[in-house]
């Protein structure tokens, strides 16, 4: 017998793998086909009409810079919670962990809606800022950029300190306070310690954020207004507004290589932190 | 010895904030829905039901709930069947791509919804799927299938399936084996996965929005066509059922499984 055979338990991946490949693999397949099919044949010209257009090329920028933004917030501050979390009571740590958990399985659309609320110009927020005496006079937050960074961060927080949590509970407490016995400042301690070891869930982290971020739609679609475009509000638009397929397949094309650039660079940053430690 | 560290204050006063962020959404919205007032704002001391009583009446939003329950409870036992039958198979691993067929089935998680939306919608269209039902439920699979394969590939890590074989050298059949060892030390997985795989579906927006049409809502689209259409604290008492609905699919996640085993790897 030279084949070698395959064991009979793998034949259970079959039936999942025949659904993903006519339901995940034709359809982005056909996706791709449609985004090269122009009115006369085949070609460049709906990604030529975004990346040559000034307008559509800001909204890709916009997308990019909003993602970017969002997954700066996340990763301070889940960092400082997830670090919260991996030194606290057992107690504590549980309801620090409900604390996240319940709002991220919470529906997006209600968590959305509780921020339209809170950012009205007469909102919890702006009281708050006012009562503390941080500002004069109410600020505008809603259909602001400000907004939209400061909700998507509190709504994707969670995805950010579970992967940064995960690697850090890791960690014994004593390996922190051993390099503090030997001298370190805490900050120096932390830094040449702590976040190395952690590196790995940061980058999981950043990867899930940034990919969910620019991905994003119901999110911007109530806090910002008509005038905030962002990727996916650019092709829901072209698909259920002004019906052009063709260049709203290319904008998802677009949408979709950002996402795997992300998820891949972070893959292979992984790789090579592990090929270092 | 132990140094005092002089940002322990300082970590746990921005901790303690980013709880407050993290629930003040969801204060306000459950606030909200009982405020006696028009717009949304918080009336203290002014509370009333009025909201609730026309969310009873409301008669698109429960259509809407019962469409969502039916396509996500559809949608997740085809995700569980296929799904843990996946998992088994690659957590065997011994066939080639088994790694990259682990890959391929978590991609949803990672994947923008809007192009999986747009892509679905498209091929619907282009071998007529006319029904809306239809093309949301084989969508859905696709959205709920990463949780359970991602869910059961680590139960699976931890069922040591020794026990199987021990269960049959003490007289089990091999049936009454997987019926009596395995089903129930997988049990936890299994209810972990069906119920985040439930959420999910539940919840998707990107992929929904291309394949509803106007008999056919699935309740996010729903909410979100309220809000932008007619927004009044109605939609506040609906937010307010599905905070407690989610609340009490935790509390099965956490007895089945531990909250914290369930949602970190």
């Amino acid at each position: 017998m030279t084949q070698q055979r395959i064991d009979p338990v793998a034949w259970l991946a079959a039936p999942a793998a025949a659904y993903f490949l006519v339901v995940l693999g034709l359809p982005l397949a056909l996706l791709l086909a449609a985004s090269f099919r122009t009115g006369d044949g085949i070609g460049l010209a709906h990604y030529a009409r975004i990346l040559g257009d000034p307008f559509e090329r800001g909204v890709i920028l916009a997308t990019l810079r909003y993602a970017a933004l969002v997954t700066l917030a996340c990763a301070v501050f889940g960092y400082v919670y997830a670090y919260a979390m991996a030194r606290a009571s057992a107690a504590v740590q549980a309801l620090l962990l409900v604390a996240i958990v319940l709002p991220m399985t919470v529906s997006v659309i209600v968590k959305t809606f509780g921020w339209t609320i809170l950012l009205r110009s007469n909102g919890p927020v702006n009281s708050a800022l006012l009562a503390i005496g941080a500002i004069d006079e109410p600020l505008r937050l809603l259909f602001t950029e400000t907004g939209l960074v400061f909700g998507t961060a509190s709504i994707l927080l969670p995805y950010m300190v579970l992967p940064v949590f995960a690697v850090l509970r890791q960690i014994p407490p004593e390996q922190h306070d051993a390099a503090a016995t030997l001298g370190a400042a805490p900050v120096e301690a932390f830094i040449r310690v702590v976040l190395p070891l952690t590196l790995p869930g940061v980058i999981a982290g950043v990867a899930i954020v940034f990919s969910m971020t620019v991905s994003a739609y119901v999110i911007p679609s109530l806090l910002t207004g008509a005038g905030y475009k962002t990727l996916s509000k650019a092709i829901a638009n072209a698909f259920l507004v002004i019906y052009n397929p063709g260049l709203g397949a290319a904008a998802g094309v677009i949408l979709l290589a950002i996402a795997m650039a992300i998820v891949m660079a972070a893959g292979a940053a992984a790789a090579r932190l592990g090929r270092t430690a | 010895m132990k140094m005092a560290n002089p940002f322990t204050p300082l970590l746990w006063a921005v901790t303690l904030l980013i709880v407050m962020i993290q629930i003040a959404p969801l204060v306000v919205v459950v606030l909200v829905s009982f405020a006696n007032s028009p717009v949304f704002e918080v009336t203290f001391g002014n509370w009333s039901l009025r909201w609730w009583e026309r969310m009873a009446t409301a008669r698109g939003f429960w259509a809407a709930m019962e469409l969502s329950a039916r396509l996500a409870a559809l949608s997740t036992a085809v995700a569980l069947v296929l799904g843990t039958a996946a998992a088994l198979a690659i957590h065997r691993g011994r066939f080639p791509g088994a790694a990259l067929l682990g890959t391929i089935l978590l991609s949803p998680l990672m994947l923008p919804g809007i192009v999986l939306g747009i892509a679905v919608s498209q091929m619907f269209r282009a071998y007529g799927v006319t029904d809306a039902f239809t093309a949301l439920a084989i969508s859905h699979v696709v959205v709920v299938m990463p949780f359970v394969v991602r869910i059961m590939l680590s139960s699976l890590a931890l069922f040591d399936f020794t026990m199987v074989e021990a269960a049959r050298t003490l007289g089990c059949s091999y049936g009454s084996a997987i019926l009596r060892v395995a089903v129930p030390n997988l049990a936890p997985g299994l209810v972990t996965s069906a119920v985040f795989g439930f959420i999910a579906s539940f919840d998707n927006y990107p992929m929904s929005m291309f394949l509803v049409d106007a008999r056919t809502k699935t309740l996010p689209i729903q909410m979100l066509e309220f809000l932008e259409e007619s927004p009044n604290p109605t939609i506040a008492a609906v937010s307010t059922l599905l905070l407690v609905l989610t609340a009490m699919l935790l509390l099965i996640i956490h007895r089945a499984s531990g909250l914290q085993r369930a949602v970190i790897r």
